[in-house]
């Protein structure tokens, strides 16, 4: 029988952080006393309306172009709806038929493998409020009493669904990743999943193989982070896999990561699809994106993570330099600003991404809490290709422009670390260390090569360490062609 | 002397601005107005007596200090009580909301506490809006003042009923398929539903999203004209208002009909319509053809499925529309052990049959397997009424018809068989469909001495020739007659 295959789908909801809610004027903001960010539409109060959020829409319309996705010229919005305490009007806004965005992709690289995933479509629809639940254990069976906070109420959500593409936890982690960076590159949101601002429910099922038709699926939620994504799933295909060799059967259900014990829990049993009884929003015209407006989100469009890779690599930094530099835009930026500079950019991508980054963590601070700026780095890259440092003096120069000590040069003058590299005073003192060593020069002229190292160490003694090795090394090689 | 109470808002903003008389004079006029009339009618659910005393002493300090914020300073209106007013109760006649007070004010109230208008008090109303007779209400019937053993008609008509009996100077009420022009029409007062979009919706209650449209209640087209105008306009809180220009409604009121091409819908005038209410129309069609305008029959064909679809699609957008209903946050509750539960035994204790009812239709409506055969279904059927009207268009300028199939009907009459109440929008509800402007034009009254509406139709934003046209039959009909009620205080 042909080999086991999971068939993965993800459902990512991203909250935008735009000025104000989707439907209301409310502002957009966490961690504020509960309550405090509502009004008459985000609480469903009997009258209020909503008025779409011109700011949010551009925001969907951003990703979905990011995405490579058809814009629809006209999008409608439906109500779904549902009755759970959080949703104050019990439907929420959504859209079903023409969502603002559908047909799109996003290339991903696996270990090094493109891998292309199919984006089904990209909607609009509003957050719900928090539930707390109160007493007891803390969970909705067993709590006295909840409490509720409505000031994620109303706050906008972009729903981006894949096709069923996707055939193991790793791609699964990738794809997770990828639209992460995009969305933040983007600049709509920051995307922390662990705050749910970005929130992921895997679709899985399995099946014999290629050919097979598609397994029964389950949907995996309270996914917090890109670990949890791929171990989640890597949990659900084996958990099938293991019920449908012992001749069991797979229920299609809804499935609750556990973080702490590494699995998923069965939440309820989706017995027949809910019927949401998706209806056209009556409140709201069909809205309207037109050619010109989407032309102009196109023409701003920021450049994406994998555009900035690619960059990044032509530029001469290796691929996970390069990775690491495009998921950091702060030292992304001052990597561009030192190229622009001068640097040569695999030295600047080497410093940034290593002594740069260990500097930050040894010292839990950001980039621009330190006095690091491009020009120091183009500066200290220059002294290095000149000669005037050596590539180890350069990172401990590195790490005192970090600390505010002042310029590399400032620093490395200071601290005595310039390398001599005038080549007719180094020519003198070459030449006086063979005529010091003249049985050990025969040896080398002879052809005994680690001769080498022992001429430049001389000329490095009488230095005081401060000639540059690699060119003393050069002029030794050149006496014994003679 | 005539009393203040039965004066036109027109005739009472002449007599403001000539200083003969004060807004306090209007206001105490009308209290004690509702005073004697109310124990009769009930057309009140909350009469604001010290906000309204306030109201009309800011007027007068305004008029005193010569600001002028338009027409309806200093004049007494009343609120159908499903518009949210910031601190005053808001109802909506419902047991759910008794005793909600809204923390805000819909964009119409607000527009007219800044055009200085004395906010008398919220009117009755069917419970949400869903009725024709008022029966609805969970805080009793009102009352018709022409015949108190009658309905005032609904869902507006407590509205209706104030204005008829001098109770208000004006009132403003909320039409989804009827609810202002039927009343109006059994009431004996002038009822209009603007263009849709024309006045914000914004903190009127919701029944049914795509259909309801607040508009006035007025003993004159003119008093119409300038109530209108007194609420219209965009409105940033309501994502269908309307955006572009338009004119003052009440110009041009006098330029008569001479040329006007005016269309009688032939399916309204059926043997289904009272024939009094039939010879009624047809006479003030011809009263209009002698003044100058060119007549003609036409046909809605669609008009007849109209009923039909507007019974599915209200019911579906309502059942999501009262979906907030649920104890949650506001309005009452019965507590229980889970919140599904709460949910659920609140719903049930709040809501009345006939609101229930409607929820059940339009939650069945739109169920997965049922969708397209009801409500897509009354989708089509709705387009389809808007492309007669549009054709009708084509060759006329207004169309008329009877407003209402009977004059108002013995309280009680119809309240065990939905579907007869149910028909008393069936002139109405086309207009809604539609999204156009509409009007009720009292013209007369039957031999059992019941008013009889006559109703003008206008495409969209065609409200100044519906307004023309309305006073060229109010011109024309000389309807004079007041309801007992409103002059038994001279006359006993």
């Amino acid at each position: 029988m042909a080999e086991w295959e999971a068939v993965i789908g993800i459902e990512t909801h991203v909250e935008l952080q735009t000025k104000s809610k989707m439907f209301c004027g409310c502002a957009v903001a966490f961690g504020e006393a509960p309550n405090t960010n509502t009004c008459p539409v985000c609480l469903a109060l009997p009258g209020a309306i909503p008025v779409p959020n011109e700011e949010a829409i551009e925001g969907i319309v951003k990703i979905g172009t990011a995405l490579d996705s058809t814009i629809n010229k006209d999008s409608l919005f439906y109500r779904k709806n549902y009755f759970y305490p959080d949703l104050p009007k019990n439907y929420q806004i959504s859209q079903y038929t023409f969502p603002v965005c559908e047909f799109g992709k996003l290339d991903i690289m696996v270990d090094g493998e493109p891998f292309t995933v199919g984006i089904t479509r990209v909607h609009m629809e509003e957050d719900t409020g928090k539930s707390r639940h109160v007493g007891e254990g803390g969970r909705i069976h067993d709590a006295s009493h909840s409490l509720l906070d409505f000031n994620r109420s109303g706050v906008p959500l972009v729903e981006v669904v894949t096709e069923p593409d996707i055939r193991t936890a790793e791609q699964a982690r990738a794809y997770g990743a990828e639209l992460q960076r995009i969305v933040r590159t983007l600049g709509v949101s920051d995307a922390r999943l662990e705050e749910g601002s970005m929130r992921f429910d895997a679709n899985v099922s399995v099946r014999r193989g290629p050919d097979a038709e598609f397994g029964t699926r389950t949907e995996t939620k309270n996914v917090n982070s890109l670990r949890s994504l791929q171990r989640a799933i890597t949990f659900e295909i084996d958990r099938q896999i293991r019920v449908l060799e012992e001749g069991g059967e797979i229920i299609q259900e809804t499935r609750h990561w556990n973080e702490g014990k590494g699995v998923t829990i069965s939440m309820r049993i989706k017995e027949e699809s809910e019927d949401y009884r998706y209806f056209q929003e009556p409140d709201m015209l069909p809205l309207e994106i037109d050619e010109e407006w989407q032309q102009r989100v196109k023409a701003n469009q920021p450049e994406l993570p994998a555009q900035k890779r690619a960059r990044y690599v032509g530029l001469g930094t290796d691929t996970h330099t390069a990775e690491l530099l495009a998921d950091d835009p702060a030292l992304g930026g001052l990597f561009d600003e030192a190229v622009g500079a001068g640097a040569d950019a695999k030295q600047a991508g080497i410093w940034l991404t290593q002594e740069v980054v260990a500097y930050l963590r040894r010292e839990e601070k950001t980039l621009s809490a330190t006095a690091l700026s491009a020009e120091h780095v183009a500066e200290l890259a220059t002294m290095v290709a000149a000669g005037d440092l050596s590539s180890t003096a350069s990172k401990d120069v590195l790490n005192g422009v970090l600390a505010g000590e002042g310029t590399p040069r400032e620093i490395a003058e200071s601290r005595d670390l310039i390398q001599i590299s005038d080549s007719g005073f180094l020519d003198t003192e070459v030449d006086a260390v063979i005529a010091d060593n003249a049985g050990a020069f025969e040896k080398l002229v002879a052809g005994d090569m680690k001769m080498i190292g022992f001429f430049v160490g001389q000329v490095m003694k009488r230095t005081g360490g401060k000639a540059d090795p690699r060119l003393v090394s050069e002029m030794v090689r050149t006496k014994v062609q003679g | 002397m005539t009393d203040l109470a039965d004066l036109s808002i027109a005739e009472a903003g002449r007599q403001l601005r000539a200083g003969d008389i004060t807004s306090i004079d209007l206001w105490e006029a009308t209290v004690t107005r509702i005073a004697y009339t109310e124990p009769h009618l009930h057309a009140f659910l909350t009469v604001d007596r010290d906000g309204a005393r306030a109201a009309a002493h800011a007027a007068d300090a305004a008029f005193k200090a010569g600001e002028d914020a338009g027409p309806l300073q200093g004049i007494p209106i009343a609120l159908k009580d499903n518009m949210c007013t910031k601190g005053l109760a808001t109802t909506a006649s419902s047991r759910m909301l008794e005793g909600w007070v809204p923390p805000y004010d819909g964009t119409a109230v607000a527009k007219l506490r800044a055009g200085g208008a004395v906010l008398v008090g919220k009117t009755n109303l069917d419970e949400f809006a869903m009725g024709s007779s008022t029966e609805n209400s969970a805080f009793g019937t009102s009352r018709n003042p022409w015949d108190t053993n009658r309905v005032p008609g609904g869902s507006s008509g407590g509205s209706a009923g104030s204005v008829a009996a001098g109770a208000a100077m004006g009132a403003f009420g909320s039409d989804t398929g009827g609810s202002i022009r039927q009343p109006a029409a059994l009431c004996g007062v002038v009822g209009m539903k603007p263009t849709y979009g024309l006045v914000s919706r914004y903190g009127l209650i919701a029944f049914a999203s795509s259909l309801d449209q607040i508009g006035p209640f007025a003993r004159s087209v003119e008093d119409a004209a300038l109530l209108l105008e007194g609420v219209a306009g965009h409105d940033i809180h309501d994502a269908t208002s309307y955006r572009g220009e338009y004119p003052t409604f009440s110009d041009g009121l006098d330029l008569g009909v001479k040329g006007l091409r005016v269309g009688i819908v032939k399916e309204l005038m059926v043997d289904a319509i009272d024939s009094e209410i039939r010879s009624a129309s047809r006479a003030m069609a011809d009263k209009l053809a002698d003044a100058g305008a060119d007549v003609v029959e036409v046909s809605l064909p669609s008009s007849e499925y109209a009923l039909s679809a507007y019974y599915l699609i209200a019911p579906a957008e309502c059942s999501a529309n009262l979906a907030r209903l649920d104890g949650v946050r506001y309005g009452n509750r019965v507590p229980a052990d889970t919140t599904d539960e709460m949910m659920a035994k609140t719903r049930a204790a709040g809501f009345g049959p006939e609101v229930i009812r409607r929820i059940l239709l339009g939650t069945y409506a739109l169920s997965a397997g049922y969708y397209d055969a009801f409500y897509g279904q009354a989708q089509r059927v709705r387009t389809l009424v808007r492309q007669d009207f549009a054709k009708a268009y084509e060759h006329t300028d207004v169309l008329i018809s009877p407003t209402t199939p009977t004059t108002a009907f013995e309280i009680g009459a119809k309240t065990d068989d939905p579907i007869a109440m149910y028909y008393s929008d069936v002139c109405t509800i086309p207009s809604n469909l539609a999204g156009d402007p509409s009007i009720s034009v009292p013209v007369g009254l039957d031999t059992q001495g019941l008013p009889i509406g006559f109703q003008i139709m206008a495409p969209a934003l065609g409200e100044s020739t519906l307004f023309r046209a309305a006073a060229e039959v109010e011109r024309l009909a000389e309807f004079t007659a007041r309801p007992l009620l409103a002059v038994s205080k001279e006359t006993v």
